[in-house]
């Protein structure tokens, strides 16, 4: 557990957002976000890695400079030979920590100091020790843990950092196969990249019209975003360390400013939440998971409700 | 397969106690032969569930805990959690355990609406029991039993013939 | 290669050994297994039967702890261990790495295979789990072709088992939480997907509706083959048009490829379906007995009639096949 400060992290963008698009959203950030971390990297599809590659270096430059931390995200599903390569690559070449996301990486980083992303399933103390003694330093939890489990974890599992996602669309899963490609006619293995016309991901409403998920790529991610501005304090006194902010296609360098100041008590929640709508308009807001209960619903007052469903 | 008429006609006549007596007999004799579904059925067990083969003109609801059953004619609307509707023939093949439930809904031969949780678990509960209807049925018709059983297991080789030939 | 057969009760489990399974797979009645459904799984006492009916005949017993423990509520998981190994089961089939580890260390004889919850789809995580508990198998997630089979089977220190036949995942096993997002149930948390508890059939005019919590899953005109409503195998929008967004209602049947998944190295040929009844059991298991038996040629014609049992009545090779993707 980390006595200091809670601080943000900006986790990696899962979308495809083209090369130059993805240098500025990084340079800015670099230069304005009330960010400690920033996890760079493509997670969730390996046919994109071209896209970002040329701008790799000066987006770490700009972002060091600025005094940011950078850690290395890894892929979160590796079926492939060349995904399997890289991934090594990546582990064994990397400057700056790695975030493992699929067991390979969890493999190859074992004696290394690193970090544990979403993508890993660690639902409970037991597991996140045995992480802890190959190397872990910072697990951010996957993003359907309720409030009861990340208390236990963290009170349970010392010396290491747990994060939690405040904020962004929620990874949902990850297939073999493209949904994305095949709702534009292609399949993956000739996609033709079509994910890169939908940066905040491309909306699924059921037959009734209600807006239900959204698809990014192999990913399928919730429709609404997830919220925790007023359950922070709450989540602070647990022991958490860091709140992870998952970029989405919005003002993200005022969305940390807004977390930032809830964190710091200079904003209160409810005023914050007014303004987090006003900054990403067209996405409804959620924090079920974290209520123990579905994921998009929505727990307003979550302070009372929380407790009460504790009981 | 479905009933033939000759046979579902004399239901239309029949008076309901009448109906409701001979079935009633059949479900407590189930029920005590087969103690295992109540443990399976768990906190289901005080729902109520209604069978309404598609071929007769009649429902029947059950309510497993207190070993009730009614039968209403149709047009009928039953006060239940759970209804599944189809074939009489396949809703017996059910409690037997000798068809599967979720081939016979996915060809739209069964409806089943209601509390899904409820009558998923009768279904479960049903299927791990081994009824054995015409040995059931003997096994509570005292002298008469063979002639029951024999009479009976007839009858149902005569429907799972019709069944298995639908399913190839 | 050994058949490796579901059962949700004592009576689909004594089917499936009569009907020539080489193992089957169960769970206890809570949600310490991912089929854990109403009225479904087994009690102490009835794993205890079971196992040592299929001993008497030959077959083996794998049983699933397969979930990942709740924080705070490790017991649960921990007691079915110990019970499982108690009682015999020859392997004990496992996703979540903390109670790998406490199987690993409690009992370091008893065999653990990885379960595919664990989403171990390449050498490296594979030879982890080989390393990090001793896992004697894995089962791999249904996101690889033969030919991945093939180059993984090379590169790893422990026996393969894959999914044949049955209900198929489209998302990466273990990894997927949009069951609790519609519902607050999640196959990983309480060991179901798209449980019944939320689903609602509706008729309207000739068609049938499901619905899932607040979500319509499907909506199927009158003549049309039905499905679960499970979220992956729903009918939804994009953009303007509707359709499958993920996967057709289909399941899994890739036996017209045994020669080949033999080829690339597989031990155990798994089908799923705890949670079909014992009528089915029997029905795919003696039929994929046979085709397992039977000469190449002869298999087309034992294996048609099994799509009438499967889901949509169709079926597909997904992953298997690389167009898929």
């Amino acid at each position: 557990m980390n006595a200091s400060k809670p601080t943000l992290t900006l986790g990696p963008v899962l979308y495809l957002w083209e090369g130059e698009r993805w240098r500025d959203f990084y340079f800015r950030i670099a230069d304005e976000a009330p960010v400690s971390d920033v996890v760079l990297g493509e997670t969730v599809c390996s046919k994109r890695l071209h896209f970002t590659d040329p701008y790799y270096q000066p987006v770490i430059e700009r972002l060091v400079a600025a005094g940011k931390r950078i850690v290395f995200s890894t892929l979160a599903l590796v079926t492939l030979e060349r995904e399997s390569h890289y991934v090594r690559a990546l582990v064994a070449d990397s400057p700056y920590p790695v975030e493992a996301n699929d067991l390979s990486a969890l493999a190859l980083l074992e004696g290394e100091p690193h970090w544990i992303g979403p993508f890993v399933n660690v639902y409970n103390a037991a597991t996140a020790r045995v992480l802890a003694r190959r190397g872990a330093r910072n697990i951010c939890l996957p993003a359907e843990l309720p409030a009861s489990s990340i208390e236990e974890i963290v009170s349970q599992t010392p010396g290491i950092d747990f994060e939690v996602l405040a904020f962004g669309r929620m990874p949902l899963a990850i297939s073999a196969r493209c949904a994305h490609a095949r709702a534009k006619g292609h399949i993956k293995d000739n996609c033709q990249f079509v994910c890169k016309d939908d940066p905040d991901g491309l909306p699924v409403k059921t037959l009734d019209k209600q807006s239900f998920l959204a698809l990014n790529g192999v990913q399928t991610v919730s429709f609404t975003c997830q919220s925790l501005l007023a359950e922070l304090q709450d989540i602070v006194a647990s022991g958490v360390a860091r709140f992870r902010l998952s970029p989405q296609d919005c003002d993200m360098v005022a969305v940390a400013r807004l977390y930032e100041d809830v964190l710091h008590g200079r904003m209160e929640a409810e005023d914050a939440l007014a303004r987090l709508k006003r900054i990403y308009p067209a996405t409804p807001l959620s924090n079920g998971f974290h209520h123990g209960q579905e994921g998009a619903a929505w727990v307003a007052r979550a302070r009372n409700i929380a407790h009460g469903a504790n009981a | 397969m479905e009933l033939p008429r000759p046979l579902v006609a004399p239901l239309a006549v029949v008076p309901i106690p009448l109906i409701e007596m001979a079935v009633k007999h059949v479900f407590s004799s189930l029920l005590k032969r087969h103690p295992a579904l109540f443990e399976r059925l768990a906190e289901h067990k005080v729902k109520r569930y209604a069978f309404s083969p598609a071929d007769l003109p009649v429902v029947f609801v059950v309510q497993p805990s207190g070993a009730a059953l009614s039968v209403m004619r149709k047009p009928a609307d039953p006060a239940a959690d759970a209804v599944v509707e189809g074939p009489l023939f396949q809703l017996l093949a059910l409690l037997e355990g000798r068809c599967d439930a979720d081939a016979l809904f996915f060809s739209r031969s069964l409806s089943v609406t209601g509390d899904m949780e409820a009558m998923l678990a009768l279904r479960n509960a049903l299927d791990g029991c081994e009824i054995d209807l015409p040995r059931d049925l003997g096994a509570s018709a005292g002298p008469l039993a063979p002639l029951v059983s024999r009479t009976a297991e007839a009858i149902r080789r005569r429907a799972l013939a019709g069944e298995n030939a639908a399913w190839n | 290669m050994e058949l490796i057969c579901p059962a949700g009760t004592p009576a689909a489990f004594r089917e499936a050994v009569d009907s020539g399974a080489d193992a089957v797979y169960c769970g206890f009645r809570d949600e310490t297994n991912a089929r854990n459904f109403p009225g479904l799984n087994f009690s102490r006492e009835e794993l205890g039967e079971a196992i040592g009916y299929a001993r008497r005949k030959g077959a083996q017993t794998f049983v699933a702890l397969n979930t990942f423990m709740r924080a705070g509520h490790e017991r649960l998981w921990y007691q079915a261990a110990a019970d499982a190994v108690r009682l015999g089961a020859d392997a004990l089939i496992l996703a979540d790495f903390g109670l790998m580890a406490h199987v690993a260390e409690t009992y370091p004889e008893q065999r653990l295979h990885v379960s595919v919850q664990a989403s171990a789809s390449n050498p490296d995580a594979v030879n982890f789990l080989v390393e990090a508990f001793g896992a004697k198998r894995v089962v791999l997630p249904r996101t690889l072709t033969i030919s991945d089979i093939a180059r993984l089977a090379g590169q790893i220190r422990c026996e393969i088992e894959v999914f044949v036949f049955g209900g198929l995942c489209v998302m990466a096993e273990g990894r997927c939480a949009l069951s609790s997002y519609a519902t607050g149930k999640s196959p990983n948390m309480n060991g179901v997907c798209s449980p019944a508890s939320h689903v609602r059939y509706r008729h309207d005019g000739g068609d049938l509706v499901s619905e899932l919590g607040a979500y319509t899953i499907n909506r199927f005109p009158r003549e049309e083959a039905a499905g679960y409503p499970t979220l992956c195998k729903g009918r939804f929008d994009i953009a303007d048009a509707s359709g499958y967004a993920f996967e057709d209602p289909v399941s899994l049947d890739v036996m017209d490829q045994i020669d080949a998944l033999r080829e690339a190295g597989v031990s155990a040929l798994k089908i799923e379906g705890r949670q079909r009844g014992k009528a089915y059991v029997a029905e795919v298991v003696s039929t994929l007995r046979k085709a397992l038996d039977a000469r190449p040629e002869e298999r087309q014609a034992l294996l048609a009639r099994l799509k009438l049992l499967s889901e949509g009545q169709r079926t597909t090779s997904g992953a298997y096949e690389k167009r898929w993707r």
